[in-house]
């Protein structure tokens, strides 16, 4: 077992670092304070090619491993949760179906341009009625010759309005219950396809998060992803692997809150020392960091697992669950430390402590992530 | 080469619109002084067209000769036109020394000259002085971003070359009463010898005083966390104060104000009076930029700033509170 | 379009630090960078390479670990690159550099099999030296035309068109191919190597070049080149610290500072 970062690895993340640094630090409190997603921004990061780190280069990707994207995610949440996360929903929710259940069709004409990255993805499943419960989906899809007519909306989109290509999923026979959706890949500008509403979320401001709506939306059958009646199968296999990714923009945002604290405690001085010399907030920040270790352990074993074709679902529950419940309470451990200072604005804990929240919810509510875990336990 | 032959200390003058440039009228004064140490003289080579009148003037600031290239077609400064000028001045006059203000131009010029006749040249010097062999000059400059300096010499070649950026010496007081001999001088230039050609001059800036030029600079940095404060609190107390209003490297990037305020290594250098540093962390290469100032005043949050170490007083505060608070003192000891 | 950009290894010179107790510099741990300026002047060749098509080249003098920025660049999306590397060249001021560095320019045009660059780009200066000299020595050294401190770039067929800084605000100048140019931050934001660029430049050859392979005149280069050389270095004196305010209520901070600025009479 070797704990060492490979250079294909250090690479990425060096990548991710210089962006993070030269792009998102310096205008980070701006574009969060006014909810701002940086088109300009997310193209560049695309252009990178961080849109395909692992998929195949016949497909534009890099050719890179599973961990080396997953790290590129930690790294850019410590800059940005929101563009961490923008990353994370194109390539593991929209990318990567396409890449394990897609046609050679489908993978040419759209995972290669989500790998280049002159498009950007997102993943359509939860509806307004259709939370935890994704099999109640009231989004219908009705077969008509050589097309499907789709009826509907979805809530929370990550990515949405500014996506290209989107993973959404449909009914398309009530009768058979879960086995009765399926997945179909949409492109914006479709007739009838429109965006509604952009939600004024408490946190994560510099990702985009609208609503869908499907009204007669025509799309052609050689855009269903997969079979008939297996949409949620892929729904759930997707949401397994885009886990990992929402686990590793947890760990950067607990890292990000980490580091802040560090160095809040070394400069602020109250009864005549910096209170790091403080054991109350010395061993705070010590139990804050052994959290993260044991987070950032679970997150990269998922990663590999996922690599290495191994069953990797309970690992990625186990590590969402842990990373984002840790950066939560890393976040309010910094904001504590912070004093008065943390609860203002100015400083940057105070958004990492509205970025962690979201973490233990989206993409499986850790509740979620806990049936998982507790049933492969229980089998 | 035998360097007895090599005599003068012989400053470049730059001239911009009728006007001579500050620092060549600095490194007359400094010039000056070398010259004494080396049992020499300071002259001035003055290259443009209609300039012969300010020959006076640098002779009234200390220069015993001014060489005059006096010719419509050198109106505009011209890279390697100028450059051959002074290759032509080389070989006539025989010049031991060159010294060259560290303006844009002067930065252009030096290089090139220093290749065509094969000598040394050190750029961007904070100190000139003679060697211990009572000859040779030793110049001083920052390097490694401002974390060193070093001192350099040109032993065996000739003329001994260096620029010198404005503000680091003072410029000498003017004698009218002072005498000096003016030559006219002419160097045979062909179309080719102008190898690039000038277009024209957008000027910028905006009025105001430049701060190379300012006896009070207020400058902001990171802290400032937008461009707001420099057009407004900053640029307020600079106004009462008749001075600029600066920046630091971190401020310019961020975009916050533009590059003609940036005070440091890679920006200006300047040497005001008062310089008032708020939000400026203090990194090496932002003090290289000012620590010539006669005073230094530093607002900054964080008590462990690094510009708390250099500084002749320090505030420990939030700029937004302090700068106004400052301002507004000011206008009532002026009542 | 032939276009050849000097770029330049350097420690990262923000992070160098003195130490307190010998005042010497502490270069141990000192990151490696691609010279800021010597990025601008990349990314203007690839933008010309994206708007007009041109074959970019990227030429550095160093040490052989300076073969990373040449990695670097050649992932950014430059086509060629070459080291020179030879222990003789070291010692070099910036006459004698500037001469190796128009050598092997000639050289490495001769193995492109062209008579010569239409355009040649250099960084304003290097952030370990910043003497800003080179550039210009190079152009001197080819005979060619130099433009410097470049904010803006035109090229339309051979020529040039440059937005120069200059302390009034801009000079426009113009020049004919060949030229060399010399670029400062305000000319563009370097872009980003992509990951596919990163990887395939880690697998490339790359051609290094000795003193010998670049004709050089051996006289002329290395500390017997030099026409300077250093004296002494030093650790610049420092300022010491004055009167620090530090009180909860910042007007008494201010009172107290007026008041000493009075006495002294700086205001």
């Amino acid at each position: 077992m070797d704990f060492n970062m490979t250079e294909d690895q250090q690479m990425f993340v060096k990548l991710a670092k210089d962006f993070g640094e030269k792009r998102l630090a310096p205008t980070i409190t701006e574009r969060d304070h006014q909810g701002i997603f940086d088109e300009a921004i997310i193209k560049e990061m695309l252009e990178m090619g961080l849109g395909g780190t692992y998929f195949p280069e016949e497909y534009g990707g890099a050719g890179a491993d599973v961990l080396s994207y997953i790290m590129t995610v930690e790294e850019l949440a410590k800059y940005d949760a929101g563009v961490s996360i923008t990353l994370s929903g194109t390539v593991s929710l929209c990318a990567n179906p396409i890449f394990e259940y897609g046609t050679e069709e489908q993978k040419k004409k759209f995972l290669t341009p989500l790998c280049e990255g002159t498009k950007l993805g997102a993943f359509g499943l939860t509806e307004p009625n259709a939370g935890t419960d994704a099999s109640g989906q009231q989004t219908v899809a009705v077969k008509e010759g050589d097309h499907y007519i789709l009826n509907g909306s979805k809530i929370f989109i990550t990515n949405a309005g500014a996506a290209d290509i989107y993973i959404v999923f449909a009914m398309t026979d009530k009768s058979q219950g879960n086995h009765g959706i399926t997945a179909f890949i949409l492109e914006k500008g479709m007739e009838g396809f429109t965006f509604g509403k952009k939600e004024d979320k408490l946190g994560i401001h510099t990702s985009q998060t609208m609503e869908l709506v499907f009204q007669n939306v025509k799309v052609p059958a050689e855009n269903m992803l997969g079979q008939e009646g297996k949409g949620f199968k892929i729904a759930m296999q997707t949401l397994d692997g885009g886990r990992i990714g929402v686990a590793a923009q947890a760990l950067g945002i607990a890292e990000a809150a980490l580091k802040d604290a560090v160095e809040y405690s070394k400069q602020r001085v109250q009864f005549g020392k910096p209170i790091c010399k403080f054991q109350a907030i010395s061993f705070k920040l010590a139990d804050m960091a052994m959290k993260i270790e044991a987070a950032r352990n679970l997150v990269y074993k998922a990663a590999m697992k996922k690599q290495e074709k191994k069953p990797y679902s309970v690992d990625a529950a186990m590590a969402k669950c842990y990373a984002s419940d840790v950066a939560m309470e890393v976040a309010v451990d910094a904001v504590q430390i912070f004093g008065g200072y943390g609860y203002s604005e100015e400083y940057p804990v105070a958004r990492h402590l509205r970025d962690a929240k979201i973490t233990q919810i989206y993409e499986g509510t850790n509740e979620v992530q806990r049936m998982v875990t507790s049933g492969a336990l229980l089998r | 080469m035998d360097l007895a032959n090599y005599k003068g200390v012989y400053v470049i003058a730059e001239q911009f619109e009728g006007k001579l440039r500050n620092v060549s009228l600095e490194l007359l004064g400094q010039g000056r002084i070398l010259a004494d140490k080396i049992g020499d003289k300071v002259g001035a080579v003055l290259i443009g067209s209609g300039v012969t009148p300010l020959a006076q003037e640098l002779i009234a600031h200390g220069a015993h000769k001014v060489y005059v290239y006096d010719d419509p077609r050198l109106e505009q400064y011209n890279t390697t036109a100028y450059a051959k000028v002074l290759q032509h001045f080389f070989e006539e006059v025989k010049p031991n020394v060159f010294l060259v203000g560290a303006t844009n131009i002067g930065r252009d010029l030096g290089p090139r000259v220093a290749n065509v006749l094969k000598t040394g040249l050190t750029a961007d010097c904070t100190g000139l002085d003679v060697d211990d062999d009572g000859k040779t000059i030793v110049w001083t400059r920052p390097a490694l971003g401002g974390n060193i300096m070093a001192e350099i010499v040109c032993r065996e070649n000739r003329p001994q070359m260096g620029t010198v950026r404005p503000n680091v010496f003072k410029k000498p007081a003017a004698d009218a009463s002072a005498t000096g001999e003016i030559i006219n001088m002419k160097a045979e230039l062909s179309d080719g010898d102008f190898m690039t050609k000038f277009v024209e001059l957008i000027k910028m800036g905006g009025g105001g005083v430049k701060i190379e030029e300012a006896d009070v600079i207020i400058s902001g940095g990171r802290g400032m966390n937008g461009s707001e404060p420099f057009e407004g609190m900053l640029k307020e107390l600079a106004t009462l104060l008749g001075g600029a209003v600066g920046a630091s490297r971190a401020a310019v990037d961020a975009g916050w104000i533009d590059a003609l305020h940036q005070v440091g290594q890679t920006g200006k250098t300047v040497g005001p009076k008062i310089y008032v540093a708020c939000g400026i962390s203090g990194a090496i290469q932002h003090l290289a930029g000012m620590t010539g100032s006669d005073c230094i005043i530093a607002i900054n949050k964080d008590p462990d700033a690094p510009i708390f170490q250099v500084c002749d007083y320090g505030i420990v505060g939030d700029a937004f509170e302090v700068v106004p608070k400052i301002t507004e003192a000011i206008k009532t000891l002026r009542k | 379009m032939e276009i050849l950009v000097c770029v330049k290894q350097v420690p990262d010179t923000a992070e160098v630090k003195i130490d307190p107790v010998k005042h010497t510099v502490i270069r141990a741990g000192v990151p490696n960078i691609f010279n800021p300026f010597d990025q601008n002047a990349l990314e203007a060749a690839l933008q010309l390479k994206d708007e007009q098509g041109a074959k970019v080249t990227l030429l550095s003098m160093g040490p052989p670990q300076a073969v990373e920025v040449l990695r670097e660049g050649l992932a950014m999306g430059a086509d060629e690159a070459y080291l020179l590397t030879d222990r003789k060249v070291g010692g070099s001021d910036t006459l004698a550099t500037g001469y190796c560095l128009a050598q092997a320019v000639r050289k490495v045009a001769e193995l492109q099999g062209l008579d010569h660059f239409d355009i040649i780009l250099c960084g304003k200066q290097a952030i370990d030296g910043d003497t800003a000299q080179v550039g210009p020595q190079i152009a001197a050294e080819l005979g060619i035309p130099q433009i410097t401190y470049a904010a803006h770039i035109a090229v339309e067929g051979e020529k040039v068109t440059v937005k120069q800084q200059n302390e009034e605000g801009y000079i426009v100048t113009e020049a004919s191919f060949p030229v060399l140019i010399t670029a400062v931050k305000e000319l563009n934001e370097p872009r980003f190597p992509t990951i596919r660029g990163t990887m395939k430049a880690k697998r490339r050859e790359i051609p290094t070049l000795s003193a010998e392979d670049i004709k050089v005149d051996e006289s002329r280069i290395g500390l017997s080149g030099s026409p300077t050389n250093v004296r002494k270095i030093f650790t610049p004196p420092q300022r010491t610290q004055g009167l620090i305010l530090n009180n909860e209520d910042v007007a008494v901070s201010v009172a107290t500072l007026m008041e000493k600025l009075a006495e002294q009479k700086i205001i």
